[in-house]
């Protein structure tokens, strides 16, 4: 063991060394990694919360969709209620016109037969005084049997 | 790692040297000084070191020191200077691996607020951890190159520097000047010299507490300084004598230093926690 001045040597490059490494290597490297340290707490309460929002939103999607469910399903029945209320309005329409118009039939075919047994009363009628004109050739007074062709018309 | 190199240097030595020249060759330091005529140059042999006396330098251990520790600075430097709050890098996240290990060491031990002592322990632990890892590296590796290089065949040469007692104690006399430092700062004059005196057997025992107290106090830097050295002196001749195997040294050489792996973070770790116990003792008000 020779101790000489490489001690003096030493001491002063350790010095110099811990000195630098006091001035230019532990506070950035300290610095950086504590900003760090914040960044990832902030990061991981802001994941936290983001998470929470998400169960949030979860919660009133879930909501909403039950919400629109019942909506739906309310429409649905509603539409239902009133599509058979259309049908059977439509059918009691439909047989009223039905009913309707069987009996305007029927009331035009009891004119159609008036009408008919008018022109054959009055054909009848017709004929029966030509028959009678031929019975009775021109002897007879037109004017003064008239009322009695017209009786016989009438009973026909 | 060791293996090659120092059967390759081992061979050629053997036909000049003898097993304990070998070792003692390796040993030496390549020392800068005023040798015995006054002049200034690098020392040849173990006498000329001895005439130069107190005032050389060991030019090898002091390079290789300033060498690591510049390593240590500029890689530092270099992530510190890149240190972002973003995602870091695998460089980036190794700094900060080591940077956040020695936090933890330091906020363990010391409780207090102190700018310097982190940065302190940091850079203890990196570069003793860098000094010591030069232990694996071949021991006749590096001699050799630096025999090629100056053309010297008997040249010395050592590659690790907390081998050298004045590396290591150099340190520790530093932390042991800290030592003062913090306890007079913290304390004051007085309330240094009445721990030293006035404990632990109360005012009445004061030469015995002298006693006790002082040498407990100055052992703090020769222990520190020497464990270290001790260790990884140590270790180093271990591989020199497994270098002298032939060949065979290859599977020893492997074992030890596997072995010494453990040494080498453990000596480093060992010297940065004693150096963060002691300054908060020293900081540490009654």
């Amino acid at each position: 063991m020779n101790i000489n001045a490489t001690l003096f040597g030493q001491m002063i490059a350790f010095a110099f060394f811990v000195w630098f490494c006091m001035k230019y290597v532990w506070p950035p490297l300290t610095a950086a990694l504590s900003e760090r340290q914040k960044r990832i707490a902030d990061g991981l309460e802001a994941a936290d919360k983001a998470g929470k929002d998400l169960e949030q939103a979860q919660e009133r999607v879930a909501e909403q969709l039950k919400e629109a469910k019942t909506q739906a399903a309310g429409i649905i029945d509603q539409a239902n209620k009133r599509s058979t209320q259309i049908v059977e309005e439509a059918k009691n329409q439909g047989r009223e016109e039905g009913q309707r118009m069987i009996t305007g039939a029927q009331a035009e075919i009891e004119q159609e037969i008036n009408r008919a047994k008018e022109q054959l009363r009055e054909q009848v009628a017709s004929i029966a005084i030509a028959g009678a004109e031929k019975i009775l050739e021109a002897s007879i007074d037109e004017s003064a049997h008239a009322k009695i062709t017209e009786k016989l018309a009438e009973s026909l | 790692m060791a293996e090659s190199a120092g059967e390759m240097a081992h061979e050629a030595v053997e036909h000049t040297q003898t097993q304990g020249e070998y070792i003692q060759h390796h040993l030496q330091f390549l020392t800068f000084g005023k040798d015995a005529e006054g002049h200034w140059g690098i020392a040849h042999g173990a006498e000329a070191v001895a005439e130069m006396g107190f005032w050389s330098f060991h030019v090898d251990m002091l390079g290789w020191s300033i060498g690591l520790g510049l390593i240590f600075v500029i890689m530092f430097r270099s992530a510190a200077k890149n240190a972002t709050s973003g995602v870091p890098g695998g460089f980036q996240n190794f700094i900060e691996w080591v940077l956040e290990f020695v936090e933890t060491s330091v906020k363990d031990t010391f409780h207090g607020t102190n700018a310097l002592i982190a940065p302190l322990a940091l850079t203890i632990f990196c570069w003793v951890m860098l000094m010591n890892t030069m232990d694996i590296v071949p021991v006749d590796l590096f001699p050799w190159i630096a025999q090629q290089v100056s053309g010297d065949p008997e040249i010395a040469f050592r590659v690790v520097p907390t081998t050298d007692p004045n590396i290591t104690l150099g340190m520790s006399i530093s932390i042991f000047l800290l030592i003062i430092f913090y306890s007079i700062k913290v304390k004051g004059v007085g309330g240094f010299l009445k721990e030293l005196a006035f404990q632990p057997f109360g005012p009445k025992m004061l030469p015995f507490n002298l006693l006790i107290e002082v040498p407990t106090l100055l052992a703090k830097p020769v222990s520190l300084g020497l464990r270290l050295y001790g260790n990884l002196y140590a270790g180093e001749l271990v591989f020199l004598l497994i270098a002298l195997f032939g060949a065979f040294q290859l599977p020893v050489h492997f074992i030890w230093a596997a072995f010494h792996l453990l040494v080498i973070p453990l000596q480093a770790f060992i010297f940065m926690m004693l150096t963060i116990v002691y300054l908060s003792q020293a900081c540490e008000d009654h």
